[in-house]
């Protein structure tokens, strides 16, 4: 029962936390709400019996693609100072 | 010249394309197969005991060759876009005087060593649990981003002989165990491992792509943050 629970939580925040980072406006929000999917993702493969896809899932998707993204976010906001200042 | 050079590369992925799509037509349909079945039954003669890996570096090695290849593929397009001008590198630890830093600081000279830690234990465990060289070279990668944005570790601009060494290593490494077993063992067939040796030789395999993947994902990030930093160090 309690399995059943926690797995329901699971596919609403995972669910939820896609939505909301194609929805939102701000980038910023988004990455960070990517790498929270990412995370979420990984416990997802871990109930489903796929540690490996899970490690993998947490490294690459959440941990270096969100490095990634959060450095893109940074230069475009100094892109943006420089020319709006 | 250049537009008859255009057609030929345009005909030559017209027929790669056309023969893959007749190699997926040709296959046996999904349900008659049962794969998992079939690699338990194997699992012995694989040279390791965790089906994912036995799979990954072993039955299937040479999607894992391919997967490399993409990968460093990959890199190269971030080193082109790069473009060709030489700048100086910035010195590593520009900003680490102030306060603010010193957590940082900390927090990634204690991690790194326990990384580092982490992606040697993970590649050891590839062989009979979940594991392996991608996670390793994951944790590695990630260690590297972490010295980069602490400010330890300047970004790479123009990659010197030993960097580029250690980014195709892996992949040299692994074509260079696939055509000695070609070779030697099982003329003919790709990847086809001794049994008895097949253990030794995907750790081989394994050690080589964690440092190289470990290198490459790194790359991504330490390549692509040059000119932010470089900026930073201008104002």
């Amino acid at each position: 029962m309690s399995s059943l629970i926690l797995d329901l939580l699971l596919v609403i925040a995972l669910l939820w936390s896609a939505l909301r980072s194609l929805m939102t406006q701000d980038l910023f929000q988004a990455v960070v709400l990517f790498i929270v999917f990412g995370l979420l993702m990984a416990l997802v493969w871990a109930r489903l019996h796929a540690p490996d896809i899970a490690l993998a899932e947490a490294a690459i998707g959440a941990g270096l693609t969100g490095a990634l993204l959060l450095d893109t976010v940074g230069y475009l906001r100094k892109k943006q100072q420089e020319s709006f200042p | 010249m250049r537009s008859l050079l255009n057609v030929l590369v345009i005909v030559l992925s017209a027929a790669l394309g056309l023969v893959l799509i007749g190699v997926i037509l040709e296959s046996p349909s999904p349900a008659r197969v049962r794969l998992s079945e079939e690699v338990l039954m194997q699992i012995g003669a694989s040279g390791v005991t965790h089906p994912v890996t036995a799979v990954l570096l072993n039955f299937r090695g040479y999607d894992t060759l391919l997967e490399v290849m993409v990968l460093l593929l990959a890199l190269l397009g971030v080193l082109a876009q790069m473009g060709k001008q030489k700048r100086e590198n910035p010195p590593a630890g520009f900003y680490l005087t102030e306060p603010r830093m010193q957590v940082l600081l900390w927090l990634a000279r204690v991690l790194v060593p326990l990384m580092v830690l982490v992606a040697g234990y993970l590649l050891w465990a590839g062989g009979h649990q979940p594991g392996g060289a991608f996670q390793a070279g994951a944790v590695l990668a990630a260690a590297g981003v972490l010295l980069n944005l602490s400010g330890l570790l300047p970004s790479w601009m123009e990659p010197a002989w030993n960097l580029r060494a250690g980014l195709v290593s892996g992949l040299l490494v692994f074509l260079l165990i696939a055509a000695a077993v070609m070779m030697t063992a099982s003329p003919g067939l790709l990847l086809q491992y001794p049994p008895a040796s097949a253990g030794m030789l995907i750790l081989l395999v394994e050690t080589g792509l964690t440092l190289s993947l470990g290198l490459i994902l790194a790359g991504l990030f330490l390549f692509l943050s040059g000119d932010a930093i470089d900026d930073e160090a201008d104002k």
